[in-house]
């Protein structure tokens, strides 16, 4: 427990401005040996959750990109039939067994992430990324993995981990998971930053934010993201026009109302946010930035 | 679910004190109560984290509940008040929400209609004759409100008899029939071994060549599978849909038994779960049982409270990702729209397609200006009329589409 501020500041290091909670969720993955479930609006930062995990950890990071009719094949192993077939051609004539033997063993196994996760010798962070998108049946086979951890591989035998990674899935919450598989997993909401934290993240991912311009941008989009747009700006776009704007040289946002107006593209994304974002609306809302 | 996971792990009980544990079991069932997912693993979890030392710190064993009991973004919002009421002892109004299943909640009024129902002859003498001194007067007035709102029922009481009539029920079953036709089923996305596919299916050709020597003679392929499609039907049975709830009743009987997979719902002031009784091979206990549920239909529409039921008690079970939810009801919501708006929002995350039928849409003039209707649109795949069996059938082509 007394490790919590540790993961804070360990999560800083590596560039992610933790809230005191996420800490808590980290120490509670190692303490419980659970899964953690990120929730919350596109472009929060839960990916960046399980990459700066892994570099607290220092260790490899495997992610599996989930999307609709992801099945075992692609997610957990697959021999690879084509040199197995070679092989057969190859040894006709020889002994039926060894050949078996042969084409059946780990050298004509394709490891996918599941089980590159749980054959590494150091513990690896295991990102199931938008768990929402593959459908029912590959959560129900995720959540047996995800409790025994081991797979069975009909040819082979059952393949236990040799070391349990540090899981985390991420959902936009596009379809709604199973009670299950939330059950087993721990559950934090990542909400967009506030503006003190994003002002941070700012500074600590743009090389040349001052800490003046990053609490100023952080400020306008804040203000953005209270007008009713289709798109909210994340995290991800407002460090884009953060960059931008230290790129054009801009060290102060009420001194070049134009600028910010023109590169406001990297934080609308629709023609529709863009439109009704007007002049005189970028204008009100640097007002309340000063 | 589990009702066995009162207690935590026993192992635990010499660090943490027993007064503790006990004080944990009544909070997981606090959580149970107000529709969290708890089970015994997180039960002894709770128990191992508060020995190992989360105990002595409230903030941060909130923190850590808050992680390990919360399983969606509703709960997650609610949790702190939960905690702070339950153990800081802050009064907290989101605590009140702890009331089982709607079925439960229905039950009394069912009661008290049926008994009502058994005597008629009683009640209208007391309309008709002055009382005879014996009432008290408030006694009457409750008498009095009940008598207006069972007069009101009594049309779509007629409408639901009417279902009896044999030839309007094979019509019924005739729609509902075509329709479960062409929405039974969805192509998914997985495959499924065929012998046409698509694309091959390396594994068990090899597997079937074995006998040739592993030369690939017969080759196998894989195919898309079909799944069957649920539907979920919720049925607006207010007071301003008396009109038409008789032939979506009866529509609903049709698809319950056409379809393999379908519920439905009755909903007014409150959610009303009508698959079984709707089920019931006895046509006139059908009938007696649904009449008995829709007469607690006298005036408003709760729509999104309905729906916020619906949500958090039966969605789980009712719908998967390969349902579509079909909504009939003319949007004239007299609760909060807001919370409608964000009822369908959260039903719209969890099904694949929502319908709204609307049986006002076929008035002439007839513009959603409602606010119900309003909130809910933007989350509405396909909003059509639907005012008879024949418009039903005329939908037929866009239901098939979903």
């Amino acid at each position: 427990m007394n490790n919590r501020e540790e993961i804070a500041q360990a999560l800083a290091k590596s560039g992610y401005i933790a809230d005191g909670e996420l800490a808590t969720a980290v120490s509670l993955m190692q303490l419980l040996r659970r899964p953690l479930l990120l929730e919350g609006e596109a472009g929060v930062g839960k990916t960046e959750v399980a990459k700066a995990l892994a570099s607290v950890h220092d260790t490899e990071l495997i992610r599996l990109q989930c999307y609709e009719g992801l099945d075992q094949s692609a997610a957990l192993y697959e021999w690879n039939y084509q040199r197995q077939l070679l092989s057969i051609q190859a040894h006709r004539g020889g002994d039926a067994d060894a050949i078996e033997d042969q084409i059946f063993s780990e050298k004509y196994l394709l490891e996918r992430p599941l089980l590159a996760a749980i054959r590494r010798t150091k513990p690896p962070v295991l990102l199931i990324d938008e768990i929402d998108r593959a459908d029912d049946e590959f959560e129900a086979f995720l959540l047996e993995l995800l409790s025994d951890f081991q797979v069975s591989i009909p040819e082979l035998g059952t393949i236990e981990a040799i070391t349990i990674p540090h899981v985390v899935l991420t959902s936009n919450g596009t379809r709604e998971l199973s009670d299950a598989l939330r059950r087993r997993c721990l559950y934090h909401y990542v909400d967009y930053p506030d503006v003190d934290r994003e002002a941070r993240i700012i500074m600590a991912r743009i090389d040349g934010a001052t800490a003046s311009l990053s609490l100023q941008i952080a400020r306008m989009v804040e203000g953005i993201r209270k007008e009713e747009l289709r798109k909210v700006p994340g995290v991800a776009e407002t460090l884009d026009w953060a960059a931008a704007l230290v790129g054009i040289g801009v060290h102060d946002l009420l001194e070049t109302p134009e600028t910010v107006h023109e590169t406001l593209m990297c934080l609308l994304k629709t023609h529709e946010d863009k439109s009704r974002l007007t002049r005189e609306v970028t204008a009100r809302i640097l007002g309340k930035v000063a | 679910m589990s009702c066995c996971g009162d207690s935590p792990g026993y192992e635990e009980l010499d660090e943490v004190s027993k007064l503790v544990a006990t004080k944990l079991a009544a909070f997981l069932r606090t959580l149970r109560d107000s529709g969290f997912a708890v089970g015994p693993r997180e039960g002894q979890d709770a128990a191992s984290l508060m020995a190992a030392g989360y105990a002595g710190k409230p903030g941060l064993l909130r923190s850590a509940f808050k992680h390990l009991f919360s399983a969606r973004k509703s709960d997650w919002d609610r949790f702190d008040g939960l905690f702070d009421a339950f153990w800081l002892g802050r009064r907290v109004r989101s605590r009140s929400r702890t009331i089982g299943s709607t079925r439960a909640a229905n039950s009394p009024s069912l009661k008290s209609l049926q008994d009502r129902k058994s005597e008629p002859a009683g009640g209208e003498a007391t309309d008709q004759i002055p009382s005879d001194g014996n009432d008290a007067p408030e006694d009457r007035a409750g008498e009095g409100r009940m008598e207006g709102a069972s007069r009101a029922q009594n049309l779509s009481e007629v409408d639901f008899r009417r279902m009896a009539d044999p030839d309007q029920i094979e019509e019924a079953h005739e729609v509902a029939a075509s329709l479960a036709k062409t929405m039974r089923t969805r192509l998914t996305r997985r495959d499924l071994a065929r012998r046409r596919g698509y694309r091959l299916d390396l594994r068990r050709t090899i597997h079937g060549n074995i006998s040739h020597g592993g030369v690939p003679i017969s080759l196998v392929k894989r195919q898309h599978k079909a799944k069957p499609l649920r539907l979920v039907m919720l049925l607006d049975a207010s007071g301003s849909m008396s009109m038409y709830t008789g032939v979506f009743l009866r529509f609903i009987h049709g698809v319950l038994d056409e379809f393999r997979e379908a519920e439905a719902f009755l909903f007014h002031t409150r959610l009303a779960y009508v698959s079984d009784a709707m089920k019931e091979k006895d046509a006139s206990r059908a009938l007696d049982r649904l009449s008995i549920m829709a007469q607690g239909a006298g005036g408003g529409t709760r729509i999104g409270e309905s729906l916020q039921t619906f949500n958090r008690w039966h969605a789980a079970r009712v719908l998967h990702s390969r349902s579509c939810v079909m909504i009939v009801s003319d949007g004239y919501e007299t609760g909060d729209a807001a919370l409608l708006g964000r009822e369908m929002a959260a039903l719209a995350r969890r099904c694949r397609r929502i319908v709204w039928l609307n049986p006002m849409m076929a008035w002439e003039g007839y513009a959603p200006e409602a606010a119900g209707i309003k909130a809910a649109l933007p989350f509405v795949d396909l909003y059509a009329p639907a005012n008879t069996l024949k418009s039903l059938t005329e939908l037929e082509p866009y239901l098939a589409k979903l």
